[in-house]
């Protein structure tokens, strides 16, 4: 069953993950980033021929290789060996970001730590005083492609939004993010930082939202 | 008659001194050039700037170089991980200094050395703690930050063949950093499972063209699928 608006639960992760994949044009270019983001690939419709872009020099990569059909030349960014779809190409590094910041790259799907209500992102660095810190390709991404979509859970452990005014964290990308898929609802993100809640799940009401994230969110559900 | 073969690998890397500037490929297993990292582990050199993708993984490779404090300086985007311990030891003992770069400004800086840039325009990292300090610009509606090229003594890369010239060839994912860090270093010197004949390899395919090698040696893949 595909999941549509007031879905009466509320979203598991690979729901969340279902949900983007419905959001992804036919033909469109996409990076996956690793954890939730990478099982978007498990809901996308084969027919549609999403082309599947690795920041480590891939264009269509095809699932994960098992078995026999594993090749340590052939790794995605999480340095998983992989296959290849029909039609896919290699490049080297300095290609595959200059897509990306290029901006022939359509989506990039990721996690985050919090997002702003103006799209700043951050999902890099924890900021904790000796945490070593680790980028990757996580700031190119940000702002190269056209779209970022955000899959995380609205709400922490303790009960706090991840949506926020602004952040506190240490920022990724600026003003980038352009939707986020939670397990309530998703929300369309703009630079001027107005927030339209387009999709509720699992009996939550827009104002239940406005008073978890204590956001302005405009209501554009119906 | 221009020959970039040698016999060993102890011989390639012979002559690079304490507190040299080395480039390092690969991005996991692929591309790394496991017996080169393994012959700098045996030359006990010193002060060593690093560029590479990571900063080594388990008790291997590049971590062991880590850990034996051959390595003065780490230059790459993604150190931590789960095991890095090598790393984090040192990083923690204030032994090692870190100079953290997105992916894409490692590969571009790399890129920018070998090609003769001074500098470049960036939007990655605007508005980040990466970027403190750094001069900014405003062009055309967008932010961008000045990155400068990261030039090298020595470089160190995994191909798929090579013949005398020092034409390459690459497979799958293994390409990674290879052909911006041969045309980054001043001496490239490269691993590779198979050594051709001149005029073998299909010129429409070679992916790095042997003005940038300086030195080959030949060493076996342990993928079963380079061999296919």
């Amino acid at each position: 069953m595909s999941i549509g608006h007031r879905h009466p639960e509320k979203l598991t992760r690979d729901q969340m993950a279902e949900r983007v994949a419905n959001d992804v044009p036919a033909g469109a270019v996409v990076n996956l980033g690793i954890g939730i983001p990478t099982k978007v690939s498990n809901y996308l419709n084969p027919e549609h021929e999403i082309v599947l872009h690795t920041e480590n020099g891939m264009l269509g990569m095809g699932p994960e290789a098992h078995g026999d059909d594993i090749d340590t030349d052939l790794l995605n960014a999480g340095k998983l060996p992989v296959t290849e779809a029909p039609g896919c190409s290699y490049f080297h590094h300095a290609d595959s970001f200059a897509m990306m910041r290029g901006g022939h790259l359509d989506i990039a799907v990721m996690g985050a730590f919090p997002v702003s209500k103006n799209g700043d992102l951050a999902n890099w660095h924890t900021g904790e005083p000796g945490a070593i810190p680790a980028v990757g390709g996580a700031m190119d991404l940000a702002v190269g492609a056209k779209d970022v979509f955000v899959i995380m859970e609205l709400m922490t452990k303790k009960g706090e939004s991840k949506l926020v005014e602004s952040l506190t964290y240490p920022v990724t990308g600026l003003g980038c993010v352009t939707r986020v898929y939670t397990e309530l609802a998703i929300f369309d993100l703009d630079r001027a930082g107005s927030v339209r809640v387009t999709e509720t799940y699992g009996n939550t009401s827009v104002a239940d939202l406005r008073t978890m994230t204590t956001l302005d969110l405009i209501d554009a559900t119906e | 008659m221009i020959n970039k073969f040698r016999d060993s690998v102890d011989e390639v890397l012979a002559d690079i001194p304490d507190g040299a500037t080395i480039l390092i490929g690969g991005f996991g297993l692929a591309g790394q050039p496991v017996e080169l990292i393994d012959g700098l582990l045996r030359r006990k050199l010193t002060g060593l700037t690093i560029v590479n993708n990571n900063a080594g993984n388990g008790d291997e490779g590049l971590a062991l170089l880590v850990k034996s404090g051959a390595v003065r300086k780490v230059i790459c985007s993604f150190p931590r991980q789960v095991d890095s311990w090598n790393f984090d030891a040192k990083y923690h003992a204030g032994e090692i200094e870190l100079e953290l770069v997105p992916q894409g400004n490692l590969a571009e800086r790399l890129r920018a050395a070998g090609a003769g840039i001074g500098g470049f325009y960036t939007p990655s990292g605007f508005g980040t703690t990466l970027a403190e300090g750094k001069e900014t610009r405003h062009i055309d509606g967008r932010d961008y930050v000045l990155e400068f090229p990261i030039t090298a003594d020595y470089a160190l890369i995994k191909a798929h063949k090579a013949d005398r010239w020092g034409n390459l060839v690459y497979r799958k994912t293994s390409r990674n950093f290879g052909p911006l860090m041969a045309a980054a270093a001043t001496t490239t010197i490269v691993q590779v499972p198979y050594l051709v004949e001149l005029g073998e390899l299909d010129p429409e395919r070679v992916v790095t063209p042997g003005i940038y090698v300086d030195r080959v040696v030949q060493v076996d893949s342990t993928n079963p699928k380079e061999h296919s």
